[in-house]
């Protein structure tokens, strides 16, 4: 991507009819860390790459409960990803304060991606650098969508945003058909599985990655790190030498749910 | 000019009577469950009791549509403020004594057009030992350790003053404390409340829930009281 003249501020149209903030704004969630969903008919995992700037600090939180039925996984500024979950967080309690009921995932989605939406339409203001992978349960069974910065979502079977997402993307797609039927566990596995392609190379330990599962019966929550790092060991899932054929920033366009399309394509993000 | 007097009250009294009582390392929380209207009843099985937290539950007599009203504001409330508390400490829920002013704050917030709720706090704090803490309609409340609230505290007060006040008047604040009872006396005791309590106070009947909190955690029990 170029700079160019139609690119300083959000309501200006580029005469292709793009608006170039807010695909600025979907490059901000392809350089952020891997985050990765995946769901089945009862459950739905969340997983992502976490590291540390330094060995001193803490790890960056990029997985946040909303509710005890929906959680989200971030990828790009994490800053704007943790005031979104407040949002959403809000937008919860007060559903159940109203109805005394769990608000409905597809709901909230699109009150979300309606929040992002105003932020593409008003000049004194930029859009989310964030993009969020929310899973969740309600009635109508277990969903994961994506939100991301151009007011968009989507419902996915399984998906991955971030730095080298293409790696775990393909990975999904050979399996994603054997999901709905998958059990919690070997949904986990895939999760981590589909993790490890994205670190290409690097050791998989739980002091590198988060997942959190939430399903029928199991309140959204956060796995203990010795409960990853057991069921990595147990799938036996170590780092491998094979690197992935795509690098981070690049992605090529893919079959199937997939998405972001680069750039330099006729076709603008926003209109999938 | 006489002075003009309202022709309807926003408020009305469902009657009934809650109880609490701290010990060394449980809480027991009573009610009864019946609901009123002037002389008549409107149900013999109304739960005046609810969780708000992990370690907090809280009795209410009064207005019972007040009542409803503060729980779902506080549940609310709370889990605004455990957001904050889970962000940076994983798994911490809001202790009793934190519940406890939260719940004042929110009584005082209606100032000016209260919530008609007399209200019990009941949980274990920080290190485990029983409190309760007992409020007037807008939200002053104390650390005690028992309390009794509604139509038949009156009844029941004095009753638990003999029964479980430490004999030092020479201690300022009252040390009552926690009392040296076991769980199952206590519970006993609060059967005991509830049974007299029954035979004098019209508007307490039907049944008596009880709730106890302790380190194993919280469960329920029921006993028939006089329904007439």
């Amino acid at each position: 991507m170029f700079r160019n003249q139609y690119d300083t501020d959000v309501t200006t149209w580029s005469p292709a009819g793009r608006l170039f903030q807010v695909e600025y704004a979907m490059e901000a969630v392809k350089q952020g860390s891997a985050a990765i969903g995946l769901r089945s008919k009862s459950h739905v995992v969340l997983a992502c790459v976490n590291k540390a700037n330094s060995e001193l600090s803490s790890h960056q939180k990029k997985i946040f409960k909303v509710d005890d039925h929906v959680g989200v996984a971030i990828a790009g500024l994490t800053a704007d990803g943790r005031v979104l979950s407040r949002y959403m967080r809000n937008e919860c309690i007060n559903y159940f304060y109203t109805y005394e009921s769990q608000l409905p995932v597809g709901r909230l989605v699109v009150q979300l991606a309606d929040k992002a939406q105003v932020c593409t339409q008003r000049s004194w203001k930029r859009p989310y650098g964030v993009g969020l992978l929310v899973g969740g349960l309600d009635e109508s069974g277990a969903h994961l969508y994506y939100n991301c910065p151009s007011g968009n979502y989507f419902e996915y079977q399984a998906f991955a945003i971030g730095s080298r997402s293409q790696a775990a993307k393909t990975y999904l797609e050979r399996k994603f058909v054997s999901f709905m039927a998958s059990s919690r566990e070997n949904l986990i596995k895939d999760a981590l599985f589909a993790l490890r392609e994205t670190l290409q190379g690097e050791k998989l330990t739980s002091s590198v990655c988060t997942i959190a599962v939430v399903g029928v019966g199991e309140a959204f929550h956060i796995l203990d790190q010795e409960t990853v790092q057991a069921l990595i060991n147990e799938f036996e899932i170590v780092g491998e030498e094979a690197a992935a054929p795509d690098q981070a920033g690049v992605d090529e366009p893919s079959a199937a749910d997939d998405q972001a399309a680069p750039v330099d394509q006729s076709a603008a993000p926003m209109d999938m | 000019m006489t002075k003009q007097q309202a022709n309807w009250s926003p408020y009305d009294n469902n009657g009934g009577t809650c109880v609490a009582i701290a010990g060394a390392d449980y809480c027991v929380i009573a009610a009864d469950t019946r609901m009123s209207s002037g002389y008549n009843i409107l149900t013999r099985d109304y739960s005046k009791i609810i969780q708000l937290a992990d370690k907090s539950v809280m009795a209410s007599s009064g207005f019972q549509a007040d009542v409803r009203a503060l729980q779902k504001v506080l549940a609310s409330r709370h889990l605004v403020i455990t957001w904050d508390l889970i962000s940076y400490y994983y798994n911490k829920q809001m202790s009793c004594p934190a519940m406890a002013q939260l719940l004042s704050n929110t009584l005082y917030y209606k100032r000016f057009f209260p919530y008609y709720a007399f209200n019990v706090l009941g949980g274990l704090d920080n290190e485990g030992k029983g409190c309760v803490f007992t409020y007037d309609a807008v939200g002053s409340y104390e650390r005690v350790g028992y309390s009794s609230q509604g139509s038949g505290s009156t009844l029941i007060t004095p009753f638990l003053d003999n029964q479980l006040k430490s004999p030092s008047p020479l201690l300022l604040p009252a040390k009552d404390a926690v009392t040296p009872l076991s769980e199952a006396e206590a519970i006993d005791l609060v059967k005991t409340c509830f049974a007299s309590a029954t035979e004098r106070d019209i508007y307490t009947g039907d049944k008596l829930e009880i709730v106890v909190l302790n380190a194993s955690g919280i469960r329920q029990e029921y006993m028939e009281l006089r329904k007439d």
